[in-house]
């Protein structure tokens, strides 16, 4: 397998083309975790099948391919050695019809959900109950089955793909940052930087200092806003009022920060290819670092409240616990991993050249995997961007006078490979992008960290009440339209 | 006589939204928020009941009757209890077992409206109220009726006499009485930490989602039938708290003050507390059950110990 780094480039045909078994064999002899994995049409209907995984340990990304011609349309599946292959595998057999053989769930990830026939629990005390997918409030639709015994769920399915838009296939057609930041809208900034930066790599373009803090600046802020407000969302959940109130006007207090950088509170707008639309001046920065303050204040006081509050813990403690073998097994990422005790985050596995130079180090936590674990890491992780901010804001003082935007040929690079990681709030948002011959794009697979964790939120419930449910899908809080694409 | 009468509906009309209105603005407070007026639920209860409501097809006639069953039952529950005048409109030995099965013919109706409609929600909703409802019952018995046996006196009017009767014992058995009884109006009353009156989820609801399928009038004669409910029981502990004997007009805002007072109380708690898990509820209404035990074992004590 070909070894290469998060955000850089390489030519596709460097990429081993192996047998499939060779490529299976590889797969799982390195047992790394999969980051992508996905076909890409080729010539006389042929697919080449693309994997791409994850040594975090080391930093290192690998990847392969294999190819199957027009009349394969079969091969053993990856899933039964290595289960977090399970959603990848179907995602691959929905979009090229190849089909892993052996798979034990093949279920439609996003078309096709009326053909799908529901696993059903029988027996005479079993109900189910099936939510959506159009819900009371303004979440995103998807459809949820529970298999119940009274108050108790045994089994829940979920099925999205309602906010498919294609995004994928639009992406070849008229890529723009605007499109970037539209994929899942509360994760804007994520998404568009890891867009910008695989355009920066096949455009050659090294963009300045300032423009690279300010970006990932905007990215702790967005972490810091959306974490906030889903330490409300469960304390309103929970019916815990004081805590709804407070989160909610922080949460507030952030978002308005952004909007006078940039004029969205989402940060739409702010990046572009390039560099960044709109400069942190100084007095604005000042005026941050002071709302900042206050935010924490508040934040740390209404959060040392709620943990004091015996009603309140009863509600977040064993209350959808995933073990941390479940977790890794099932490939969960992100936030919703590290509560469990698998550490991932490509902050600092793939670190830039950043994270060493403003000396920002990972944090202990101690893992339970419950509501109470994701919401306190949710809390460690705004100090922790609190802390970031009030670093990359210093540096930025230093410098100054740099160009906010760099200009290139738009000119993209051939026959290449791009990657590019980034560490959402949710987790890693990983853009891969494929070049033509001509320099068009042929090929954008984007993975949300979703896309893993929605099965994950599937065993979170398990054995827990049906009631409790909203809390632990408050807890993962995972994107419809990221996942659907 | 009829005074009091008109008093009684005017209280039966107006206080029921009052005091949902007075909690709102209480939980709007702790909550740091200016909050709607006192009196919105009383405006979307009019909204409500100019519309006209929609049916599923699924349903057949008990759905469509529920309402009103539920409505004319609390109603009729109502004139056993002393309203703001102190008196109740019939007042006849055993009007508890009365009071306590009128009230249970309409939520009865309201259980299987919920199950009638065939949706899952509905019929959760409705298996956990019966399932609440059926513990809370005993011990709502067993503390008014333990007050009514130390009096011999099977009315209401029972509950003015704790002080009269018991002695030094009363202040204990009245304390117990009220915190029984105010349990009991967030448990019946679908209040937090129950029940989360103002949550969108269906899957947690207990009361709301019951009269999910229920719109415009229909939906405005459960909430107001829900709301006089609360304001029976509270009735019942403004009747043990304010000392009999006092001009009739005086009662009524004493009366009036009760009611103020326990709307502010049940917004405070719900500002102060998160909802408990839904297996824990028992326990909650365990405690309640204890308590009225504790009635029971001071007013044997007091009748039979001296």
């Amino acid at each position: 397998m070909l070894k290469i780094k998060n955000n850089t480039k390489i030519n596709i045909n460097e990429i081993p083309i192996l047998q499939i078994k060779d490529f299976r064999e590889e797969i799982i002899s390195l047992n790394f975790r999969p980051i992508g994995f996905f076909g890409k049409s080729s010539e006389n209907d042929s697919v080449r099948l693309f994997a791409v995984l994850a040594d975090d340990k080391a930093g290192d990304i690998y990847i392969s391919s294999t190819k199957f011609s027009a009349d394969e349309k079969s091969y053993e599946c990856l899933t039964k050695e290595i289960p977090a292959f399970h959603i990848f595998e179907r995602e691959f057999y929905e979009q090229f019809g190849v089909e892993p053989l052996n798979h034990p769930w093949l279920k439609p990830v996003r078309i096709n959900q009326d053909k799908y026939e529901f696993f059903e629990m029988t027996g005479e005390e079993v109900h189910q109950v099936a939510v959506g997918p159009i819900h009371a409030g303004v979440i995103e639709p998807g459809h949820f089955r529970f298999m119940c015994n009274g108050e108790t769920v045994y089994h829940l399915e979920i099925m999205l793909g309602y906010q498919h838009r294609g995004i994928e296939e639009l992406m070849l057609i008229s890529p723009s940052n605007q499109l970037a930041e539209s994929i899942c809208g509360d994760s804007v900034i994520a998404y568009n930087t890891a867009y910008s930066q695989i355009m920066e790599i096949l455009q050659d373009v090294t963009i300045s200092d300032r423009a690279q803090l300010i970006r990932k600046a905007a990215l702790e802020m967005e972490r810091m806003a959306i974490h906030i407000g889903d330490l409300g969302a469960i304390a309103g959940d929970i019916a815990y009022l004081m805590g709804a109130s407070v989160f909610g006007a922080t949460r507030t207090l952030v978002i308005n920060t952004m909007l006078e950088f940039c004029g969205s509170r989402f940060g739409r707008g702010l990046i572009c290819t390039g560099g960044v639309n709109y400069d942190f001046t100084e007095e604005k920065l000042n005026q941050a670092l002071k709302t900042f303050e206050k935010v924490i204040k508040d934040v740390e006081r209404m959060v040392n409240t709620m943990l004091k509050s015996s009603t309140v813990m009863s509600r977040l403690e064993k209350t959808g616990t995933i073990s941390m073998e479940r977790a890794k097994e099932a490939g969960l990422v992100g936030m919703a991993a590290r509560a469990a005790g698998v550490e991932l985050d490509s902050r600092f596995d793939f670190p830039d050249k950043w994270m060493s130079e403003l000396k920002i180090e990972k944090k202990k936590f101690k893992a339970t995997g419950d509501v109470n674990a994701r919401f306190k890491l949710r809390y460690k992780e705004i100090l922790q961007s609190y802390s970031m901010i009030k670093k990359i804001f210093a540096k930025l003082q230093e410098c100054k006078n740099q160009d906010l935007f760099t200009s290139a040929s738009n000119n993209l690079s051939q026959n290449s490979l791009a990657i590019s990681i980034v560490e959402g709030w949710r987790g890693e948002v990983v853009h891969i992008a494929m070049t033509d011959g001509n320099g068009n794009l042929s090929r954008y697979k984007i993975k949300d960290p979703s896309f893993n964790n929605w099965y994950g939120l599937a065993l979170a419930v398990r054995n827990n009440g049906v009631s409790d449910f909203p809390l632990c899908n408050k807890s993962f809080n995972l994107s419809y339209s990221g996942n659907d694409l | 006589m009829i005074l009091r009468l008109i008093a009684d509906i005017i209280i039966l009309l107006f206080a029921p939204f009052l005091m949902a209105g007075l909690i709102k603005k209480t939980k709007a407070f702790w909550g740091g928020r200016k909050g709607p007026s006192v009196f919105q639920p009383l405006y979307d209860f009019i909204k409500l009941w100019k519309k006209d409501y929609v049916i599923s097809k699924t349903t057949s006639g008990v759905f469509r009757i529920a309402p009103v069953v539920m409505i004319v039952s609390v109603l009729f529950a109502s004139m056993f209890i002393p309203l703001a005048s102190g008196s109740s409109v019939v007042s006849v030995a055993g009007g508890l077992i009365v009071f306590a099965y009128t009230l249970s013919i309409g939520k009865f109706f309201a259980l299987i409206s919920a199950m009638d409609t065939g949706s899952s929600f509905e019929g959760m909703g409705a298996s956990r109220e019966a399932c609440f409802t059926s513990i809370v019952e005993p011990a709502f018995f067993i503390t008014v009726g333990s007050i009514m046996a130390l009096s011999g006196n099977y009315t209401f009017d029972s509950l003015r006499e704790i002080f009269a009767n018991a002695g030094h014992y009363g202040i204990l058995i009245a304390i117990f009485a009220v915190v029984v009884l105010f349990l009991m109006i967030l448990i019946e009353g679908s209040r937090v930490p129950v029940d989360d009156p103002a949550t969108h989820l269906e899957l947690t609801m207990i009361h709301e989602v019951m009269i999910l399928d229920n719109s415009g009038s229909d939906l405005a004669l459960y909430t107001w039938a829900n709301g006089i409910k609360m304001l029976l029981i509270s009735s019942l502990i403004a009747f043990i708290i304010i000392p009999a004997g006092l001009n009739e007009w005086v009662n009524v805002l004493a009366y009036l003050g009760v009611m103020a007072l326990i709307s502010v109380i049940i917004g405070t708690v719900e500002s102060g507390m998160a909802r408990i898990r839904m297996s824990h509820v028992f326990e909650f209404i365990f405690i309640m059950s204890s308590l009225a035990l504790v009635v029971f074992a001071l007013v044997t004590a007091k009748m039979f110990g001296g």
